[in-house]
């Protein structure tokens, strides 16, 4: 017993360490966000100190200035983007993983192969053409454009993340559905639409994150009337100098959408992000 | 499945039932496919056919500037590109900031996931803290990185640095690449954390134990045990990583312009300028192939790893 204590001692006391030094490398990695927040809620004036100051009246008016500055439209056009072609997204990509994991066709490995490949194409090389003829139809500075983009963009993370989900489900589920004499409708309906309910969500979760949070096509692609929020915040940098407290403010309120839904969805997160690769 | 049944389930009747199974089994063969055209034919429309244009376009003389400039050159757009200093080095920028950020967010990855693995007060608060970076949307992370984080005088990182002899140095015009990378590389540590950790977190214990029980120290058993466990999910970080990071746009945007000069373009920022800025399309469009060239070898490896990931799970 005496050597089991004089081993559990020390290993616990490290153990300690470790969760205070964690702790601080948490928060440090953190800072950056709090001292954002902290900054948004600022005069002018206490954001440019030497020494930073944690100091002062805290106040709203940086975000009350915000919507004087005209920033709804800006939130409404990433709302519109974003929820629209989320839901475009899930009607393209949830028939199509089911085909593919399911009822698996003859060149499931391929279709999938090519999927992910469009995922792969750098924006770059397409951005040209794009803007070409979205001139030439009268699509540019359109929300609609960004839409469409938008799904293209999400559609083969969807495709992957639907199809890892679907094929959790056990072949014998959907026997006895079919045994029980369901229809296909009912079958989706009843019985496996509660089922990947987790799933849909997390595809949902990835596919907001990377609409809310996109700026390449839409600060190519818009102007005045179309312009989503990163484009808002980019109009922080002009040539008068940065309003510290004003751009913290636009940013915290910027980001807020999504870094709430990612704290909730951690665990489809992580499923998320490797494309349904990892459990 | 119940088709199967369905089928066999046909008693075996002469000629016309025969043509029957075949017109049947054809049918099937569409209702399988047919949920999948919808998403297959969106996706072609929207990404290989632009990207043909863009093959077409490299071929072409155009400046959009000049009406009636478009005219059929071959090749030379892509002699220009590679004769082009600026260009290589933006690929070579790339070619470093991926690097770079992927590497050390993956090193930084692995570090904070074998702390976030083990039980300890608060860890679901730490991991919620931690994982904020990568949801801050990147144009907000850059703004604050390029301003109130590199400010000369004002920033917090010259400001924490001022009892180790930091002046005021300006971060993102004396040092952009390694500013540019930073910002980058606290915007997907997260990324590779999470990855690790799962990875983690899927190791069976009993393993474990069984190496303590063999009497292998910590480190020995990291090295021998849970390193090679980790493999496949740190290759997923690294090439799941590259393919985004490559394509690195905002932070260039807002933290350096791809200055000072052009010492931290990078491609995407260089298409854009000759497209956007210089309305040279052919050029910018024989860069972009260039590109996709590029990111086809980076690609094959990382769709390699996930179908080997997939059928492992499978």
């Amino acid at each position: 017993m005496a050597t089991v204590d004089a081993v559990v001692g020390p290993r616990r006391r490290s153990a300690g360490l470790l969760t205070v030094l964690t702790w601080i490398i948490g928060i440090v990695f953190f800072f950056p966000v709090l001292w954002m927040v902290i900054t948004a809620f600022k005069r002018e004036a206490d954001a440019y100190t030497d020494p930073p100051s944690l100091i002062f009246t805290p106040t709203l008016e940086q975000f009350r200035a915000l919507f004087d500055a005209g920033a709804w439209p800006y939130f409404l056009n990433s709302l519109f983007a974003t929820t629209v072609s989320t839901l475009l997204v899930l009607a393209l990509a949830v028939p199509a993983a089911y085909a593919l994991a399911i009822r698996p066709v003859k060149k499931t490995q391929d279709v999938l192969f090519f999927f992910i490949s469009t995922k792969m194409l750098p924006v770059v090389a397409v951005i040209v053409p794009i803007y070409v003829i979205a001139g030439r139809i009268g699509a540019l500075d359109n929300v609609w454009t960004l839409i469409v983009l938008y799904t293209a963009m999400n559609l083969p993370i969807a495709v992957w993340m639907m199809r890892s989900f679907l094929q959790e489900i056990p072949a014998e589920v959907l026997e006895a559905a079919a045994m029980d004499g369901a229809t296909l409708r009912q079958t989706l309906v009843r019985v496996l639409l509660p089922m990947v309910a987790p799933g849909l969500a997390a595809t949902a979760l990835i596919c907001v994150i990377f609409s809310w949070n996109e700026f390449f096509f839409s600060v190519n692609l818009t102007a005045s009337q179309a312009a989503t929020v990163p484009l808002f915040l980019v109009g922080f940098m002009t040539s008068e100098g940065l309003y510290w407290a004003q751009l913290s403010a636009a940013a915290t309120l910027a980001s807020l959408p999504v870094v709430i839904a990612g704290w909730v969805a951690q665990k489809q997160l992580v499923r998320g992000l490797s494309m349904g690769a990892i459990k | 499945m119940s088709t199967d049944v369905a089928t066999t389930a046909v008693p075996p009747q002469p000629a016309a039932s025969a043509r029957a199974t075949v017109r049947s089994a054809r049918m099937e063969g569409w209702r399988r496919r047919a949920p999948l055209l919808p998403a297959l034919v969106f996706a072609i429309l929207v990404t290989q056919i632009p990207f043909l244009v863009t093959l077409w376009y490299s071929l072409n003389s155009w400046n959009l500037v000049r009406p009636g400039s478009e005219r059929f050159v071959g090749l030379s757009n892509y002699a220009d590109v590679f004769a082009d200093r600026v260009f290589r080095q933006a690929a070579l920028n790339t070619v470093v900031i991926t690097a770079g950020c992927v590497i050390v967010a993956m090193l930084l990855g692995i570090a904070l996931a074998l702390l976030l693995d083990r039980r300890f007060i608060g860890r679901s608060v730490v991991r919620t803290l931690i994982i904020t970076p990568f949801l801050i949307m990147p144009v907000a992370s850059a703004l604050i990185w390029g301003t109130m984080m590199f400010d000369p005088l004002f920033g917090l990182v010259n400001f924490v640095l001022t009892p180790f002899g930091g002046g005021e140095y300006d971060w993102t015009s004396s040092a952009p690449l390694v500013s540019v990378i930073i910002a980058l590389v606290w915007q997907w540590t997260p990324f590779m954390t999470l990855l690790v950790l799962a990875g983690l977190q899927s190791q069976g214990r009993d393993v474990l134990e069984a190496a303590q029980v063999d009497g292998a120290g910590a480190g020995r058993t990291f090295r021998s045990i849970t390193l090679p466990h980790l493999r496949r999910y740190i290759e997923l970080g690294v090439l799941l990583g590259a393919i985004y990071v490559v394509n690195t746009f905002d932070q260039i945007y807002i933290m350096t312009q791809g200055g000072p000069g052009t010492a931290s373009s990078n491609l995407p920022f260089y298409i854009y300028q000759r497209a956007f800025l210089g309305f040279d399309v052919g050029q910018a469009a024989a860069m972009g192939v260039v590109v996709v060239i590029g990111t086809i070898v980076v690609a094959t490896l990382a769709l390699r790893l996930l179908f080997r990931s997939f059928a492992q799970e499978d």
